[in-house]
């Protein structure tokens, strides 16, 4: 029997990758509040996460080795595709589809969730080490 | 690490909001400054922003950049000067007025600036809150397994 960091740390730690990316999407949005044809992005949760069960689903990650020397993909996989534009809400005459209050509520609520991923992946490790402890 | 980038973002972010306090500066500080020809009146200054990529930012500015991926901040293109009329007033006691007793005044509303300044101020605040949040969400990452 081994163990596994993957089976032990569960979505958790793809949860808080996933949080570190989207502040940075927001920050972004939020820096070029006043950049004219800017459009405000952001990267839609469930996509990753039903793109990170296919994954889970499957076996191995998405890419095939056909090779015994390739490397196998890690990581999480927020690619292009679940980044995706906002909506506006209130069209701007500069065409900038950044609305600041809702920016900042996301980057706060994307704040918070990070704080609960990171709850949850501290508890998994403490977990491990009392296990190691065996106490 | 994708968190230390939001560092980069607020500060590229409070960067171009500083020089956009410069130029409302710089415009209110001008908003009176006569002159007796059209060529030397003072105009007034607006900064132009665009959103920085990934590509730009390390120095390989790629022809082929990708429009799709993330931006990595916002940076100052350039300072333009306004190209609206001048308002030239009639003012034949004045030292500065010309031939024709005209005085040119520079086409700097000033409203607009003070509109303009709160919002840069506001902007900048923003950045620096959004700054704060991540150096706490990344002090919480280093008590991991504490």
């Amino acid at each position: 029997m081994s163990i596994s960091f993957d089976k032990a740390l569960g979505i958790h730690e793809q949860a808080l990758g996933f949080r570190a990316k989207r502040a940075e999407v927001l920050a972004n949005n939020i820096a070029n509040a006043d950049t004219p044809n800017y459009k405000a992005r952001d990267l839609d949760f469930s996509a990753v996460l039903a793109a990170q069960n296919e994954k889970t689903k499957s076996g191995s990650f998405a890419l095939n080795m056909t090779n015994s020397h390739h490397i196998e993909a890690e990581g999480l996989g927020s690619g292009d595709e679940s980044l995706l534009y906002r909506t506006p809400m209130q069209a701007s005459i500069d065409q900038n589809t950044v609305d600041a209050q809702l920016e900042q509520s996301a980057y706060a609520e994307n704040s918070v969730n990070f704080q609960a991923s990171f709850t949850l992946l501290n508890s998994k490790f403490k977990g491990l080490i009392s296990a190691l402890r065996g106490e | 690490m994708s968190l230390a980038s939001v560092f980069n973002i607020a500060g590229s972010g409070m960067s171009a909001q500083t020089t956009r306090l410069n130029t409302v500066a710089s415009n209110i500080a001008n908003a009176e400054t006569v002159s007796s020809s059209i060529d030397q009146t003072y105009r007034a200054r607006h900064p132009v922003f665009a959103t920085m990529f990934q590509g730009a930012q390390s120095g390989g500015d790629s022809l082929f950049q990708n429009q799709d991926a993330g931006g990595q901040g916002v940076q100052v293109l350039g300072v333009v000067e306004d190209q609206s009329n001048l308002d030239a007033r009639y003012e034949p006691n004045h030292p500065a007025a010309d031939a024709k007793g005209y005085v040119y005044y520079p086409n700097v509303n000033v409203v607009e600036e003070m509109a303009d300044m709160i919002s840069a101020s506001r902007s900048f605040q923003t950045n620096a809150e959004m700054m704060n949040t991540a150096k706490t969400m990344m002090q919480k990452v280093l008590t991991l397994g504490q």
